[in-house]
C-alpha cells in the first residue's frame, strides 16, 4: 500500500470564495472593547479570553481541592503520623497531643471533605470544564463572531469570580468553612449549635453557591442561545460537531435545574436565619428542644437531588463530547454511529430529571416511590452503553498516533465503564441498602464522574490548547501526565471498592473506633500514598500548562491535528470575531475522515459532485 | 517547620526538573524528526497501553480474590440477617453481568488501542454507523437492565414490607443523637411508650412520657440483644440531625429523620457465637486482633456486630458505636430479665418522676408477696416472738390514728390471709416511741390498734378473732435516741 497523502486545504480561500459576509470588521466594535490591558485580559468580552479565565480559575481551584483531599487522606492512611508540619498553614485546625503528635481536628477533616467536594463539583467540573470549553468551543464550532451576548458571557464569568472570591474567604472564618458535606443535608447544615463549620462558614458557602448559580445560568442561557440561533449558514443541529451537542444539552440541564438548587437553598436560608421550619422539626439540639415544628428533612433532598443528579451529567455530558471529538480526530475515523451519540445524550439528559431520589433510597422516603427511581435509573444504562460500544467501534479500524489527548480519550472510556458498572450495582435500591454511604460508593463516584471528567477534560486541553495559546503542550509531560495518572487514579480509587464491600462507612475521621472498619490499614495507607504520587503528576500538567503558554513549541500549520471542525479554519491566534474576513459556511457533518480518497474534509469544504453525503 | 521547608524545596526542584525535561523532549524530537518520534512513541505507548490492559484486568481480578473473605457477601461474611441473602444474591448476579461487560470492554479497549495503531501504509476505514450493530448493543443491555431491575425491586419490596398485623416480632427503638445511639426495649407489655421532643432533659434523654403507663417498663440497654431467629423491627428516630442506622453485617441500613419516624424490619440469623466460629475456619481470622499482642485473643475470639452511623451527623460521625448480640432465645429472655427499666433506675422519685411519693402496682404486689411470707413463716413459729409480725406499711398521720392511705393495701394483705386461715386469731399491738408524754402515747397507740381493727372488721374478719391493744412507749424494740431508732419503735404489729 502506498504512503497515506494528507490533503492540505486553505481555508482562506474556500471562506472567501463560499463564506459569508456578515460585515462584522467594518464595525471595527471589536477594537474598540479591546483597547487596553483591562479590556483584553480582565474584563474582557471577548469568548476565547472568558473560557481561559475559566480554565485557569478551574486549576487554582482543581489544585486547593485536590490539596485538601492530601491532607485528610494522609490523616486515614497515617493516623500516627504527625501532621504539625502543617500548622503554619493550618493553625489551630491542628491539634497536636502530648507526645507531640500533630492531627487534624476532626471539625477541619470534616471541613475539608466538605469543601473537596463542593468545590470540584461545582467549581472545577462545572465551570473549569462546561465553562471554559462552552465559551471557547461554541462560537467556534458553530462558526459564530462570538457568543450571542458577550456581556452576560463576562458577567458569568465574574459571578463565578465573585463566587470563588466567597468560597475562599469562607476557608479563612474563625469557626471553619461548611464542614456538613456537600450536599449539604439539613438539620446540620442549618443549626450552629450541631456543627461549628455550620455557621459563618455555611453562610458563606450558601451566598458563594448562589452567586455561582447565577454564573451558570448567564452562561447556560447564552449558550443555548448561540447553539440555537448563530450557526452559521448550513450548520444544521445534525451537523453540530458532538462537543456542541454536549454543551448544549448541559446548558439546558443546568438550566432546568440550578434554580430549584437555589429554592432549596432560599428555604434553607430562611430556616437558619427567619425562624421557618421548611426542614426542621423535633430538634433537640445544644441542650434545648427547638420552636421549629413540621418541617421535613427529607424535603430538602429532593430539592438538592433534583440538582444533584443532573449536575452529574452537566459534568460527564461535556466531558463525552470532549472525548467524543478527540477521538474521533486522532482515530482518523467517524465517530461511530453520530446519531445514536447524539439520542444517548437526550436520552441521558431528559432520564436524568427523574432519577434524582436514587440518592434517596435509604433516607426514610416511601418504599414503594423507590420502585419508580430504580426502573430510571437502570434505564440510563442502556443509553450510557451505547456511548461506550461506539466508542469502542470508533477505535476500530482506526488509524491512530497516540497522542495525549487520544491517551486521555482512552483513559476516559476505561475510567466510563468501570465507574459506570458499579452505578448498576448502586441504583438498585435493594443492593443500595448495603452499599449505601459506603466507600462504594465514594469509588463509584469518583471513578465515573470525578476521574473521567478530569480525563475528558485533559483530553481536550490538550487538544485545543494549540488554538488557545498557539503553541503546543509539552508531548513527553503530557505523556508521564497521562501515565502516572491513568495508574495512580485506579490505585487510588479502585481498592476502595474493598472497602466499600466490607462496610466500612464514608465520611468517618477514623475507622478504629469499630472492630468491623478496622482492618483495612494498608490500603488505606496505599490510597494515601497513590493519590499523592497522582496529585504530582497533576503539578506537572500545572507545570507543562503554564510553561508551554510562554514557551510551548509554536504552531506552524492552522490545522496540526488535520480536523475537520471550523475552529481550525481560523487564524492560529484567531482574532477578536474569530475569522478575519468573512465567516466559513458549512457543506458537511463534522466527521469526514478518510472517506474517500481525501484523508479529511473539512466543514467548510463544499461536496464535489456526486458524493454522498451524511 | 523544617519539614515544611523540605516540602517547598522539593516542589521547586521538581518545577526545574520538570522544565528541563520538557525542553530536553523538545529538542530531542527536532534532531531525531518529529514524524520518526511521533511513530517511535505511539508504539511505546500501544505497547504499553496493551501490557496496562492486560495487567489491569489480571490485578483487578487478584486484588478482589484476594480480599474476598474480608468483603460483605463472600467467605465467611454471608448475610447474617434472614433477608440480606436477597442483597447478596442481587450483588452476585450484577457482579456476573457487569463483570463479564467489564472484562470485553476492557480487552477491546486495549486491543484496539494496540492494534490500531499508526501505520503510515494503512488508512482508516470509514464506518460511520450501522444499524444493526446498534440495535443489537441498546436491546442486549436492556434485556439485561429488564433481569436486574425485576429482581431487584421484587427482593427490594420484600425487605421492605411492614410487619403483617397477626404477625409475632420484637419491637426495639433506636434514637440517633449526637454522638450517640440511644437503644430502647419495650419491657414486659411488650409496648414502647410514647415521647416527645421538647420533654426531653438529660436525665429524660428520649422524652418520654412517663405519665404513660407503657413507658414505666421499658428499657434502656446500652447494646442490641437479639434473639435468634425472632423478627425485629426497628423504629428509627433522630433527636438532633440526620442519623443513618447501619448494621453492616445484617444488611440494614436506613436513615434516622428528625420529626419522621422511620423502620427496618429484619430477622437475624446466625448468633455472634456462630459467626465467630464460622470466622475460626479461616486464615485471615487466625491472626492476633491486636497485632502488639501476639498472644492475646485472635481475630474471630473478638468478631462481634455493631451498630454504626451511616449518615454524615457532624465530627463525632465516625464514633457511634454500639455493640450488638446475636443469642439464643434463652439468653434472651435471661438477658431481658437482668435488665432494669429506666423509670426505675433513673427516673423513680427523681423530681421528673409524676409518681413522685405514690405507690405503683409493682410496690403493691411486691409488698403483698412479702407479706404473704412472712405470715406463712409466722405461722410455722414455734416461739412466741416469731408469731408477731410487723407490719411495715402501715403508717399513721403523725400524732393521730387515721390510718395513710398506702396503708389500706398491707391492710387488705393482712385481711386476706385472716380470711385464708381462719382458725387463727390474731392480737393488734401498736407501739410508739417515746417522744412526747407517756400517758398520751399509750392512749393513741391504744386507738391506732383499734384503727387497724376497725380496718379489718370492714373487710369482713370478724371481730371476735381480734383483739386490739396499745403499749404506748413501753416496748421499744430499738433505741429511742435515734430518729432512726425511733422510727423502729413506731410501730404496729400483729401476732397470731
Amino acid at each position: 500500500m502506498s504512503e497515506i497523502k494528507i490533503p492540505v486545504y486553505n481555508p482562506d480561500k474556500f471562506i472567501e470564495e463560499n463564506g459569508f459576509d456578515d460585515h462584522f470588521h467594518e464595525h471595527h466594535h471589536g477594537d474598540k472593547y479591546q483597547s487596553n490591558f483591562f479590556t483584553t485580559y480582565v474584563f474582557s468580552l471577548d469568548h476565547k479570553i472568558i473560557a481561559k479565565q475559566f480554565l485557569i480559575t478551574g486549576i487554582f481551584w482543581a489544585v486547593i481541592a485536590a490539596a485538601m483531599s492530601l491532607i485528610f487522606r494522609m490523616q486515614l492512611g497515617f493516623p500516627e503520623e504527625s501532621l504539625t508540619w502543617l500548622k503554619p498553614i493550618l493553625g489551630k485546625w491542628i491539634i497536636v497531643n502530648d507526645a507531640g503528635i500533630g492531627s487534624l481536628s476532626q471539625e477541619f477533616y470534616y471541613a475539608l471533605v466538605t469543601m473537596h467536594g463542593t468545590i470540584l463539583v461545582f467549581f472545577v467540573l462545572t465551570a473549569g470544564l462546561s465553562g471554559t470549553f462552552s465559551n471557547f468551543l461554541i462560537p467556534l464550532q458553530v462558526g459564530a463572531r462570538d457568543m450571542a451576548s458577550p456581556l452576560l458571557n463576562m458577567m458569568s464569568y465574574w459571578f463565578f469570580f465573585l463566587a470563588s472570591l466567597v468560597m475562599f474567604i469562607s476557608l479563612f472564618v474563625s469557626t471553619g468553612p461548611f464542614s456538613g458535606g456537600w450536599t449539604a443535608y439539613p438539620p446540620l447544615s442549618a443549626l450552629p449549635q450541631a456543627s461549628i463549620g455550620s455557621g459563618a462558614g455555611m453562610t458563606l458557602w450558601l451566598v458563594s453557591l448562589t452567586l455561582f448559580v447565577v454564573s451558570v445560568l448567564l452562561g447556560g442561557i447564552n449558550y443555548i442561545t448561540t447553539v440555537l440561533n448563530l450557526r452559521t449558514k448550513g450548520m444544521t443541529m445534525w451537523r453540530l460537531p458532538l462537543t456542541i451537542w454536549a454543551f448544549f444539552l448541559t446548558a439546558i440541564l443546568g438550566l432546568l435545574s440550578f434554580p430549584v438548587l437555589v429554592g432549596g437553598f432560599l428555604l434553607l436560608i430562611m430556616d437558619r436565619s427567619l425562624g421557618t421550619s421548611f426542614y426542621l422539626s423535633d430538634v433537640f439540639v445544644g441542650g434545648q428542644a427547638l420552636e421549629h415544628v413540621g418541617g421535613s428533612p427529607i424535603l430538602f433532598q429532593h430539592l438538592f437531588w433534583f440538582l444533584g443528579h443532573p449536575e452529574v451529567y452537566i459534568i460527564i455530558l461535556p466531558a463525552m463530547g470532549l472525548v467524543s471529538e478527540v477521538m474521533s480526530v486522532h482515530a482518523r475515523k467517524p465517530i461511530f454511529g453520530y446519531r445514536a451519540m447524539v439520542a444517548s445524550m437526550i436520552a441521558i439528559g431528559f432520564l436524568s430529571f427523574i432519577v434524582w431520589a436514587h440518592h434517596m433510597f435509604m433516607s426514610g422516603l416511601n418504599p414503594f416511590i423507590s420502585n419508580f427511581f430504580v426502573v430510571f435509573t437502570l434505564m440510563i444504562a442502556v443509553p450510557s452503553a451505547v456511548k461506550v460500544f461506539n466508542w469502542l467501534t470508533t477505535l476500530y479500524g482506526g488509524n491512530f498516533k497516540l497522542t495525549v489527548p487520544l491517551l486521555f480519550a482512552i483513559g476516559f472510556v476505561s475510567m466510563f465503564i468501570s465507574g459506570g458498572l458499579t452505578g448498576i450495582f448502586l441504583g438498585n435500591s435493594a443492593i443500595d441498602i448495603q452499599m449505601h454511604d459506603t466507600y462504594f460508593v465514594v469509588a463509584h463516584f469518583h471513578i465515573v464522574m470525578g476521574v473521567a471528567a478530569f480525563f475528558g477534560m485533559f483530553a481536550g486541553v490538550y487538544h485545543w490548547f494549540p488554538k488557545m495559546y498557539g503553541r503546543f503542550m509539552n508531548d513527553t509531560l503530557g505523556k508521564i501526565h497521562f501515565w502516572v495518572t491513568m495508574i495512580g487514579a485506579y490505585c487510588v480509587f479502585w481498592p476502595m471498592h474493598y472497602i466499600g464491600l466490607a462496610g466500612v462507612p464514608r465520611r468517618y475521621y477514623t475507622f478504629d473506633s469499630f472492630e468491623t472498619f478496622r482492618h483495612f490499614d494498608g490500603i488505606n495507607q496505599f490510597i494515601t500514598v497513590a493519590a499523592i504520587i497522582t496529585f504530582i503528576a497533576q503539578m506537572i500538567f500545572v507545570i507543562n500548562f503554564f510553561y508551554s503558554i510562554w514557551k510551548g513549541k509554536k504552531v506552524k500549520s492552522r490545522n496540526p491535528w488535520n480536523a475537520t471542525t471550523l475552529e481550525w479554519s481560523t487564524p492560529i491566534e484567531p482574532v477578536h470575531g474569530n475569522w478575519p474576513g468573512k465567516i466559513p459556511t458549512v457543506e458537511r457533518w463534522a466527521y469526514d475522515y478518510n472517506k474517500d480518497e481525501r484523508e479529511f474534509v473539512p466543514q467548510y469544504i463544499p461536496p464535489r459532485e456526486g458524493e454522498e453525503m451524511h | 517547620m523544617s519539614t515544611g521547608i523540605i516540602i517547598l524545596l522539593c516542589l521547586a526542584l521538581f518545577v526545574v526538573i520538570a522544565v528541563q525535561v520538557s525542553k530536553l523532549s523538545q529538542l530531542g524530537s527536532q534532531i531525531r524528526g518529529e514524524e520518526h518520534v511521533e511513530i517511535q512513541n505511539t508504539n511505546r505507548n500501544a505497547w504499553g497501553m496493551l501490557l496496562f490492559g492486560i495487567l489491569f484486568l489480571v490485578l483487578c481480578i487478584a486484588s478482589a480474590w484476594y480480599y474476598k473473605n474480608y468483603m460483605l457477601g463472600y467467605g465467611p461474611h454471608e448475610s447474617a440477617s434472614a433477608h440480606g441473602g436477597v442483597l447478596d444474591s442481587m450483588f452476585n448476579l450484577t457482579l456476573l453481568f457487569t463483570g463479564i461487560v467489564f472484562v470485553l470492554t476492557h480487552i477491546a479497549l486495549f486491543w484496539f488501542t494496540f492494534k490500531y495503531r499508526y501505520s503510515p501504509t494503512r488508512k482508516a476505514n470509514f464506518l460511520s454507523h450501522d444499524n444493526k450493530l446498534e440495535i443489537i448493543w441498546t436491546v442486549v443491555p436492556a434485556l439485561v437492565m429488564i433481569v436486574l431491575v425485576i429482581k431487584g425491586l421484587v427482593g427490594w419490596n420484600a425487605v421492605m414490607a411492614d410487619v403483617e398485623p397477626d404477625e409475632d416480632y420484637l419491637e426495639i427503638e433506636a434514637t440517633g443523637m449526637q454522638f450517640a445511639w440511644l437503644l430502647r426495649y419495650p419491657g414486659a407489655d411488650g409496648k414502647l411508650g410514647s415521647k416527645e421532643f421538647t420533654k426531653i432533659t438529660s436525665l429524660n434523654p428520649l422524652g418520654q412520657d412517663w405519665t404513660d403507663t407503657k413507658n414505666l417498663d421499658d428499657i434502656q440497654p446500652s447494646e442490641i440483644v437479639l434473639p435468634v431467629g425472632k423478627k425485629v423491627k426497628v423504629r428509627i428516630n433522630a433527636r438532633d440531625v440526620l442519623h443513618s442506622f447501619d448494621l453492616p453485617h445484617f444488611r440494614v441500613k436506613l436513615d434516622a429523620v428528625p420529626g419522621i419516624p422511620t423502620r427496618f424490619i429484619f430477622t437475624p440469623t446466625v448468633t455472634t457465637e456462630e459467626y465467630r466460629e464460622k470466622l475460626s475456619k479461616y486464615p485471615e481470622y487466625q491472626v492476633p486482633s491486636d497485632p502488639n499482642e501476639p498472644d492475646g485473643p485472635q481475630l474471630w475470639e473478638t468478631f462481634d456486630y455493631e451498630l454504626a452511623c451511616a449518615e454524615l451527623c457532624g465530627k463525632g460521625h465516625f464514633s457511634m458505636r454500639r455493640l450488638v448480640r446475636v443469642v439464643s432465645e434463652q439468653e434472651y429472655e435471661k438477658w431481658l430479665a437482668e435488665q432494669q427499666p429506666y423509670y426505675m433506675s433513673t427516673i423513680r422519685n427523681s423530681d421528673e418522676d409524676p409518681y413522685k411519693g405514690q405507690l405503683l402496682n409493682v410496690d403493691i404486689k411486691e409488698r403483698k408477696e412479702a407479706f404473704e411470707a412472712r405470715f406463712k413463716s409466722a405461722l410455722e413459729s414455734k416461739d412466741a416472738s416469731g408469731r408477731i409480725i410487723k407490719l411495715e406499711h402501715v403508717n399513721f398521720e403523725t400524732g393521730s390514728a387515721r390510718l395513710t392511705a398506702d396503708s389500706k393495701y398491707e391492710l387488705e394483705n393482712v385481711a386476706a390471709m385472716l380470711k385464708a386461715n381462719p382458725e387463727i386469731k390474731a392480737s393488734l399491738r401498736g407501739h410508739t416511741d417515746n417522744v412526747g408524754d407517756a400517758a398520751n402515747n399509750l392512749k393513741l397507740s391504744q386507738e391506732r390498734a383499734e384503727a387497724v381493727k376497725n380496718f379489718l372488721m370492714s373487710k369482713g374478719v370478724s371481730s371476735s378473732r381480734l383483739t386490739a391493744k396499745g403499749f404506748g412507749q413501753t416496748q421499744p424494740v430499738d433505741t429511742n435516741d435515734t430518729e432512726e431508732g425511733r422510727a423502729n419503735n413506731r410501730r404496729t404489729e400483729i401476732k397470731i
